[in-house]
């Protein structure tokens, strides 16, 4: 994993230190072993550069987080201003920053020290390398981080970066690889030093449990935590694994090495105030550079010191997190001079690249087998296969933790959201089969008497198999005698395995007439599109296009199971100002156009005709997509109605006594005299006021009343938007938000440029399984309750989550409160029920279940955590907030619950250890880097290009996202293209989304769920510009190109397969854009680099940890 | 007095004009102590088969309030080129053109036998016939589709320039575009809701040169003909889409619960219809034509509810007040026909169905517009199929038998004044000398308009003599009156009918028997009874009958001769025998009777009565009855049940239903079958004569009567 980051480095390293490489080789040599780090370096390699870059920002932030004051004292000594920054970076490290200062101001010094550090901490690593392999690496992270602390190493980046030490300043970063080239042997040393950092290898080792106690190995002092095995653990850990994180930079050894040290030398003062500030190990190790730095500190007095150090060390192991911590006092009063170094190295703090490696190389390989309570499934990013054995599907429902605290105050102690998110329809793999299907008959599902859960695999049957016990709420209720059971010696039902309710964690009830809406059988539901065809849906050829694709689309309308045909019945509408339906019965020789302009008062003209089969009517239907276009070709309409249009849909299908989708294709602001108009009133002025909210609620109440009478209906709405200029998005797409709906977005739509992107949307939207009119209720066990919910949907009591409409890429989540103690023994058990009419209009009932450990000690809390999901959650929370909040209130609440949840654990969980140590918890290593992506996104810190609809887009779109998009939404992928063999078809390794990982040699491709870039740096070999884009320079290449032209090579059909397979993979067709290196539209790529400080404010990754080390010291202080 | 009955004769059958005295009491005083007022039956395009328009416009008199047009009383000094006007008594230069007049070169306006004459306008485009079908899609499966048979058929009929358009509805309004390929379009309103014309306008995109879905090429100068083109197209050129979309035409779609009434806006329907040709053709003859098979349901001037266990209002229901709707329908009906009228279009309507459709609320809109009303059993019925036929007849000439957007315009001598009509007319409230403050009928007036006409409609006018006792006129003085009839002919042409008509003056005081002599009873009659009926419309039928029965006593006190206490001595002269006879029957007639009526058959027979011709008003009002025997001709007999005879055959007609009633042996023979026997063929030529006499009536009548057989068992 970091290994591979480190791996980039080396290359500009690499030359400079020999020596380095060695260690690397070497210790790699035993990490590839353990982990897959060997490939990575290769990677990682290329990206040294990056690295370089990286560092500086690490340090500027440093600076201002940490408490500069301490720092500044020690600082003092040192005289440069720069440290004085950076002690404040340090100021965790208070001391060790004032050392670190000092250091700087003798690079050589460290050149020497470096070195010896180098060496001890190879040894160290590989101790780990051994142990690495297992869980206990984890606990090494916080070694790692500590070795992060090892941040010395950046110093020497640092220093190179120094120049760039402004966090904006990556390009200055790059000023300083040149300085790298003479830095490199004084870095040396700090290689070794970035070993140590690399040491957070252990993170690689994660192993849960170990990684809590690894902390320790970053300060040998961990020892307490991992036990003695750790220390060796995460010694051989850290070779190994930490080499991977820290070590990536490591592992080139050299290069890591290189720009830990090499910057340092130079920039060391500044690296060295922020870096030691973050140690970052696992459990937030950034502060605790402590820990190596106390090896440092010993080392740096002396060569000998390192060595001892190492010998330290061992014996430390076990405490190492907390060690550093500890140490660092030590540290600071040893070597301030060390210290000095203590910039934060970009590598040695957690990477989300890293992480999801090693998931994927830890659990993709074997199924997950849900029968065990509480465990935390493998991450989003990760494929593995799902066995059901009575628990939901991860791909059903995921949870924030799965140990829940037994009481409210320890929940709200540690202030971890407990929350679900619940994706009742998602799709499985093919290998994995869908939900089962058990119809009871006319009795209809058999469910507790008292709370009305349904049977599940944990009903205890009791009474010889007569009664059974409700998991919820305790009730004990008769068997009917048609489902009685004998049990058997353990008390199980003889025929649970016969019995999918009885035995998965997910199956499906036939519902019977009483779940209907007035107790009649649903009649199959209708799809009605609705088309703009004012001047500008005509003008931009959507109208044309669109007809087009209906004609075939139609064959494709989603059917149940094998059915011949789909039971859907479809009706068309066409609309400016007034609203045009059409007749399209069979019998009829031509379609009839019935024109209604009473928008003010909307009705259904027709009744008969109006919904049909497509099979049935196929002749009129083709007939009338071929005239619409021909109809208004000369059309000169501007002026649009908006909200009579929906009502009018959702009126057809009250007449028609059915539930149903209207696909809405709609181009401007619906200014015409309607119910529903709107006016203009995008107003950037009002952002970053507290009138910002306005700008994300709908103008006027209309909507939400017209969206309840909608979902009444079970009248889902999706919005294809082609607007040219301001539409408001915020008021238009409430409807589709409260009915379930999607909403799609096409700026500027132009026939040639967006074509293949909406129809493919189009086709998607259309062709998916929906489910219709749909109530969902989670049922929890007592002492738990879902208090809160968020998605697409409305409700009208505080329990039942109505859907219009609800499809396989709809998410709800679902927070859930403390109304009592729960208790370990029985743990809590989820059951989510989701009742909705199928496409082919019959009733049933999907149910979850889901169990849950309960804990009553934080520690297990924080070990069963799930980053993502937690994110997920509180993305949709703040997005919410955004609506009665100004955002900065949001951004405040989001940063300070993270660190209350950080500092939570460091308190409770974490071995003691100095203040100036941040420590992160293994599940949530990631918070920081994640929650900065959130705080950033256009929603919350729009740029000056974001416009207003945009940022209600998103908003909308985030809401109803699971753990997977919204995981790469904020954080994107970046894959660099020809890093690896050609020959090689396995997706490229991501590299993490900083400029400084972009070589301008290479080609990268980024996405983030709605976005497709193709990155071109400006020195790529001419051959495969030639093979890839069909043209002799980079120069030729067309800026914004959104097709790559098809070009028989291995090269470009490599690129169009995997481009190909990544929209595959997301629920929305991304638009390609091609971005050269230092062309304009680099801007809105380098936006989604988002561990770079951001142009609209938004803090670069590292700052940001520094900020939050900072908040949480506030708070543990 | 035979030479009377010539006269009158004569005069009908030449200026249309029916006087209920034809020699004038001379004083107001003595004129309203005539109990009958003065008064006549106009009917204003009577057809004139030998009477040629004159191609040139009327020579009008110069003085700014008169106005009357040259006409044969008029005085001509040939020499000098002038002509004194015969009202105003203004000299007036005749034009250039008519240069050349002299006694025997006079234009035909001036000769005597032209006191009725008919001028051609050049001036102006023509524009062209308007029909506009109002359908009821509301029906029974075989009513629908012989609706639209019949439908289908008119369009061969009509003329083949004259613009179509088609509404339909039900619970929705549908107005038909017409000029689709490919599509067949319509705008569709709600049926419940009240829109106003500028609404309707907006909606149907005619207020504004532009249409959302109009092709919009750089601005065309024929804009607005293509505006309103979409909805009304000549016949000749969408004849086969309208055809096919009238062949498409389904039941309304939207399900009728159990016990309901299906939901049918027609007073939405034809709100649209109205604000429709207001909108594009204002002032341009047009017919709406509403068909409907029930009663309004909803919306606007809806009837009755949709709740089929509460009855549509009954007579009773009326006087009990309990009628809900009707105020308000009424209102909204008579608002459209207003605004129709003062558009110069008309409504039709035919209305076909077993129970009530509402014809009540509607009549206003033919009474006020000259529309006709029809009113049937069912669309597959031949009474409607060959009375909506009939409609589209033609003249001699091959014109049709209507006209569209007249003005009537009464003139007369100072002695007179015109007090109001009663008939398909409205007021156009043009005040003037001759117009007395007293009404009767539509008064206030010296103009009226009759949106829609045809050969055969009548109007009575009543004038009021102003002429006060004590300026008695000079012996032989002459009382004019000229009726001027602005109108479009059906070959869009726009013509003026001008009649000038004079009678004697006479000193009641001394001629009394000339004025009883000149008394034209069946003029007086009918003129009596539009005033009931009239009056019936908005008094309470006591009330009515009270004043018809004071009316009648009142004449006979003037003109009877008898002894006081002895009823066996009353006697009234020939020339008003008749008379109470007429009233009598009128008494008991359905116009003024409710009784066993519902208010639909009488707003209906009403509407009849008040613009039928003087020869079918009396059938109106006393029925013929014939008897066909071996005994004799055919000849008429007393209107009582002792008429029936077992040997006799019955022929009556009451106007609206024709009866054939066979005495009981002549249906015992007929059963035995012996008109099938070559020896009995006299017996054949008996049973034949009444239906052949029948089939005539059958053919001349408009609306068709309905034809019963009856034969006791």
């Amino acid at each position: 994993m970091n290994v591979n980051q480190s791996a980039p480095p080396v290359p500009p390293f690499g030359q400079p230190q020999p020596v380095y490489p060695g260690y690397h080789q070497s210790s790699y040599g035993g990490q590839p072993g353990s982990t897959a780090a060997p490939t990575p370096y290769g990677a990682y390699n290329g990206p040294v550069p990056g690295y370089q870059q990286t560092p500086p920002p690490g340090v500027s932030r440093a600076p201002a987080s940490s408490g500069a004051p301490p720092a500044s004292t020690a600082q003092g000594p040192c005289g440069q201003t720069a440290y004085g920054q950076f002690g404040q970076g340090d100021v965790q490290n208070g001391p060790s920053s004032g050392v670190q200062m000092q250091r700087l101001p003798g690079s050589q010094p460290f050149a020497s020290a470096p070195l010896a550090p180098v060496v001890s901490q190879p040894a160290v690593l590989q101790p780990y390398g051994p142990p690495p392999t297992s869980a206990q690496v984890t606990a090494q992270l916080a070694g790692m981080q500590i070795s992060g602390a090892v941040a010395p190493a950046p110093p020497a980046s640092g220093l190179g970066y120094g120049s760039p030490t402004s966090l904006a300043s990556a390009s200055g970063s790059f000023p300083n690889s040149g300085l790298y080239g003479s830095y490199p042997q004084g870095q040396a040393p700090p290689l070794g030093q970035g070993h140590p950092g690399a040491q957070p290898p252990q993170r690689s080792v994660p192993p849960q449990a170990s990684s809590f106690t690894p902390p320790a190995s970053g300060g040998p002092r961990m020892p307490s935590m991992t036990g003695p095995l750790l220390p060796g653990q995460s010694f051989g850990g850290p070779p190994v694994s930490q080499p991977n994180h820290v070590s990536s930079p490591p592992p080139q050894a050299l290069p890591p090495g290189t720009q830990m040290t090499g910057p340092p030398g130079p920039p060391p003062p500044m690296h060295s105030s922020q870096q030691p500030g973050y140690q970052l190990q696992q459990n937030g190790s950034f502060g605790p550079a402590r820990g190596p730095q106390s090896n440092y500190g010993s080392p740096y007095p002396g060569a000998a010191t390192f060595g001892s150090q190492p010998g330290p060390p061992q014996p430390l192991p076990p405490k190492r997190l907390d060690p550093d911590a500890i140490p660092s006092p030590q540290l600071n009063e040893l070597p301030p001079q060390q210290k000095t170094r203590h910039r934060i190295d970009p590598d040695a703090i957690p990477s989300p690249i890293q992480v999801i490696e090693d998931d994927r190389n830890n659990r993709g390989s074997e199924p997950f087998v849900t029968g065990v309570r509480g465990q935390v499934p493998p991450l989003v990013t990760t494929n593995f296969l799902v066995k059901d054995q009575g628990n939901a599907s991860p791909r059903y429902i995921r949870c924030t933790s799965y140990n829940i605290p037994c009481t409210s105050d320890m929940a709200k102690q540690a202030q971890v959201p407990l929350a679900a998110v619940i994706k009742p329809l998602a799709r499985l793999p093919p290998e994995e089969a869908s939900p089962y299907v058990v119809d009871h008959g006319e009795s209809g599902p058999l469910r507790c008497n008292r709370c009305k859960a349904y049977m599940c695999p944990f009903m205890q049957f009791v009474e010889g198999g007569r009664r059974f016990q409700c998991c919820f709420c305790s009730c004990i209720n008769d068997v009917p005698p048609q489902y009685f059971q004998h049990l058997d010696h353990t008390g199980k039902r003889v025929d649970a395995y016969d019995r999918p309710e009885l035995s998965l964690g997910s199956y499906e009830f036939l519902a019977t007439v009483d779940y209907c809406k007035n107790n009649k059988f649903p009649i199959p539901p209708a799809f009605i599109f609705m088309i703009d065809v004012s001047y500008n849906a005509v003008r931009s050829g959507l109208v044309r296009l669109l007809c087009e694709e209906l004609k075939s689309l139609l064959d494709f309308l989603p059917r149940e199971g094998g059915a011949e045909e789909s039971a859907i019945r479809v009706g068309f509408v066409t609309y400016n100002k007034v609203l045009h339906f059409y007749n399209v019965k069979s019998s009829l020789a031509q379609p009839q156009m019935m024109v209604v302009s009473d928008v003010g008062d909307m009705f259904v003209p027709l009744l008969d005709g109006f919904l049909v089969n497509v099979s049935e009517s196929r002749a009129v239907i083709t007939s009338l997509l071929d005239q619409i276009p021909e109809m208004f070709a000369d059309t000169r309409e501007t002026e649009t109605v908006f909200a009579p249009v929906v009502q009018a849909g959702m009126e057809a299908l009250k007449a028609a006594e059915c539930a149903g989708k209207l696909f809405l294709f709609h181009t401007s602001l619906p200014i015409a005299e309607a119910p529903g108009k709107l006016k203009n009133r995008d107003d950037r002025k009002l952002i970053n006021t507290d009138k910002e909210k306005t700008l994300f609620q709908p103008q006027s109440g209309a909507y939400q009343t017209l969206a309840k009478e909608c979902v009444a209906q079970g009248c889902c709405v999706d919005l294809f938007l082609f607007p040219n200029q301001y539409v408001d998005v915020a008021t238009l797409s409430v409807v589709p938000q409260l009915t379930g709906g999607s909403v799609y977005k096409y700026a500027c739509f132009q026939v040639e440029n967006d074509q293949e992107r909406f129809l493919s949307d189009l086709r998607r939207d259309v062709q998916k399984v929906v489910g219709f009119d749909a109530v969902m209720r989670v049922r929890t066990s007592t002492g738990i309750r879902a208090v809160d919910f968020f998605g697409a949907f409305y409700m009208s009591n505080t329990t039942d989550v109505e859907l219009a409409g609800l499809d396989g890429d709809k998410t709800v989540t679902v927070e859930f409160k403390h109304d009592d103690r729960l208790n370990e023994e029985n743990g809590a058990l989820l059951q989510c029920a989701l009742l909705y009419t199928s496409c082919a209009g019959q009733r049933r009932l999907r149910i979850h279940n889901l169990a849950l450990n309960c804990c009553t000690q934080l520690a297990d809390l924080y070990r069963n955590c799930e980053t993502d999901t937690l994110i997920n959650y509180m993305a949709k929370f703040a997005y919410r907030g955004v609506l009665s909040s100004p955002v900065k209130t949001v951004r405040d609440t989001l940063i300070t619950q993270c660190a209350q949840i950080l500092a939570c654990y460091r308190k409770n969980c974490a071995s003691p250890s100095s203040a100036g140590q941040l420590i992160l918890p293994e599940c949530m290593k990631l918070l920081p880097v994640y929650l900065n992506c959130v705080l950033k996104s256009e929603v919350l810190q729009p740029g000056a290009e974001v416009t207003t609809d945009d940022r209600a887009y998103v908003r909308q779109l985030v809401t109803s996202m699971d753990v997977a998009e919204t995981n790469v939404f904020f954080y994107p992928r970046l894959l660099p293209l020809t890093k690896s063999p050609i020959e090689n078809t396995t997706e490229p390794p991501a590299v993490r989304a900083s400029e400084e990982r972009l070589s301008n040699g290479d080609i990268y491709l980024l996405e983030n769920g709605l976005n497709l870039f193709l990155w071109v740096g400006a020195s790529v070999q001419q051959g495969v510009v030639q093979s890839l884009f069909g043209v002799s320079s980079f120069s030729q290449i067309t800026s914004g190109l959104s097709v790559l032209p098809v070009l028989d090579n291995l090269l470009s059909k490599k690129v169009r397969g995997l481009i190909d397979s990544l929209r595959a993979q997301r629920s929305r067709y991304m638009k390609l854009i091609v971005v050269k290196q230092e062309d304009k539209l680099e801007m809105l790529f380098k936006h989604f680099l988002v561990e770079d400080k951001s142009l609209s404010g938004g803090a670069s990754y590292v700052d940001f940890l520094c900020h939050m080390h900072k908040e949480i010291r506030q708070l543990l202080s | 007095m035979a030479t009377y009955l010539e006269f009158i004769q004569q005069n009908e059958e030449r200026d249309g004009v029916r006087f209920s005295w034809n020699v004038w009491p001379s004083s107001r005083l003595e004129a309203t102590r005539m109990v009958v007022p003065l008064a006549c039956l106009l009917t204003p395009l009577k057809e004139r088969p030998d009477l040629p328009p004159v191609q040139y416009e009327p020579v009008l008199c110069s003085r700014p309030t008169c106005k009357a047009i040259l006409n044969p009383l008029c005085q001509v000094d040939y020499r000098a080129k002038l002509w004194a006007c015969n009202f105003c008594f203004q000299r007036n230069q005749f034009p250039p053109a008519y240069a050349g007049i002299s006694e025997v070169n006079q234009p035909a306006e001036l000769m005597p036998q032209f006191s009725t004459i008919e001028y051609v306008i050049q001036r102006g485009a023509p524009s062209p016939l308007i029909f506009l079908y109002v359908v009821d899609t509301c029906l029974e499966d075989d009513d629908l589709q012989a609706l639209k048979e019949s439908l289908q058929m008119s369009l061969s009929l009509l003329p083949p320039d004259a613009l179509v358009g088609l509404i339909t509805f039900g619970r929705m309004v549908q107005v038909h575009e017409l000029s689709c390929e490919g599509i067949s379009k319509s705008y569709v309103f709600r049926g419940t809701k009240d829109l106003t014309a500028k609404q309707i306008q907006d909606m149907l995109g005619l207020t504004k040169p532009a249409m959302p879905v109009q092709p919009m090429r750089p601005a065309q100068p024929q804009e607005r003909p293509s505006v309103s083109s979409r909805f009304l197209q000549p016949i000749h050129k969408i004849d086969m889409n309208l055809t096919d979309l009238l062949g498409e035409l389904q039941r309304d779609p939207w399900p009728v619960p159990q016990g309901k009434r299906p939901l049918r806006s027609t007073g939405v329907a034809l709100s649209i219809a109205v604000g429709l040709l207001e909108g594009t053709f204002p002032n341009t003859g047009a017919r709406i034509m509403l068909f409907t098979g029930g009663p309004p349901t909803q919306g606007p001037g809806m009837v009755v509810g949709d709740e089929l266990k509460v009855p549509i209002r009954s007579w009773h229901d009326i006087e009990k007040d309990n009628a809900r709707f009707m105020k308000k329908a009424t209102k909204h009906y008579e608002m459209l026909a207003n605004r129709t009228a003062a558009n110069g279009h008309c409504i039709d309507i035919y209305a076909c169905a077993l129970d009530q459709t509402g014809l009540l609320e509607m009549k206003c809109c033919p009474n006020l517009t000259g529309g006709y009303m029809v009113m049937g059993d069912s669309f597959n019925t031949s009474l409607f199929k060959q009375t909506f036929q009939r409609i589209f007849s033609k003249d001699f000439n091959g014109n049709f038998r209507m006209a569209f957007g007249a003005t009537l315009e009464v003139k007369t001598s100072r002695e007179l004044k015109v007090a109001g009509a009663i008939g398909p007319c409205v007021s156009l409230n043009v005040k003037g000398p001759c117009v007395s403050e007293n009404e009767l009928g539509v008064g206030g007036t010296s103009q009226w308009k009759i949106c829609g006409l045809d050969p055969t409609t009548t109007l009575g006018i009543y004038f009021e003599v102003v002429n006060q006792h004590n300026a008695p006129i000079p012996q032989g003085g002459r009382g004019a009156i000229q009726f001027v009839t602005h109108y479009q002919h059906s070959s869009t042409q726009r013509r003026i009918r001008v009649t000038t008509v004079a009678r004697n003056w006479a000193d009641v005081q001394s001629q009394l028997k000339h004025i009883e002599a000149a008394f034209d009873q069946e003029a007086a009659a009918v003129l009596m009874a539009r005033l009931g009926v009239f009056r019936a419309e908005t008094e309470e039928g006591p009330d009515v009958l009270r004043w018809l029965d004071r009316q009648l006593i009142r004449l006979c006190q003037k003109f009877g001769q008898y002894n006081k206490e002895d009823p066996m001595s009353f006697r009234l002269s020939d020339s008003f025998s008749l008379y109470p006879q007429f009233m009598f029957h009128l008494r008991r007639s359905p116009f003024l009777q409710v009784f066993n009526n519902s208010p639909d058959e009488s707003s209906y027979y009403r509407h009849h009565f008040a613009r039928q011709d003087l020869t079918q008003s009396l059938i109106m009002i006393q029925p013929i009855l014939y008897s066909y025997s071996f005994h004799g001709p055919p000849e008429p007999v007393l209107l009582d049940s002792s008429s029936i005879l077992a040997d006799r055959i019955l022929l009556m007609d009451t106007f609206f239903q024709i009866v054939i009633y066979l005495g009981e042996t002549i249906a015992q023979w007929r059963k035995a079958g012996y008109q099938d026997m070559p020896e009995y063929e006299n017996f054949k030529h008996l049973l034949q004569a009444p239906l052949d006499d029948a089939q005539e009536i059958l053919q001349a009548r408009f609306p068709m009567p309905r034809l019963d057989f009856f034969c006791p068992k």
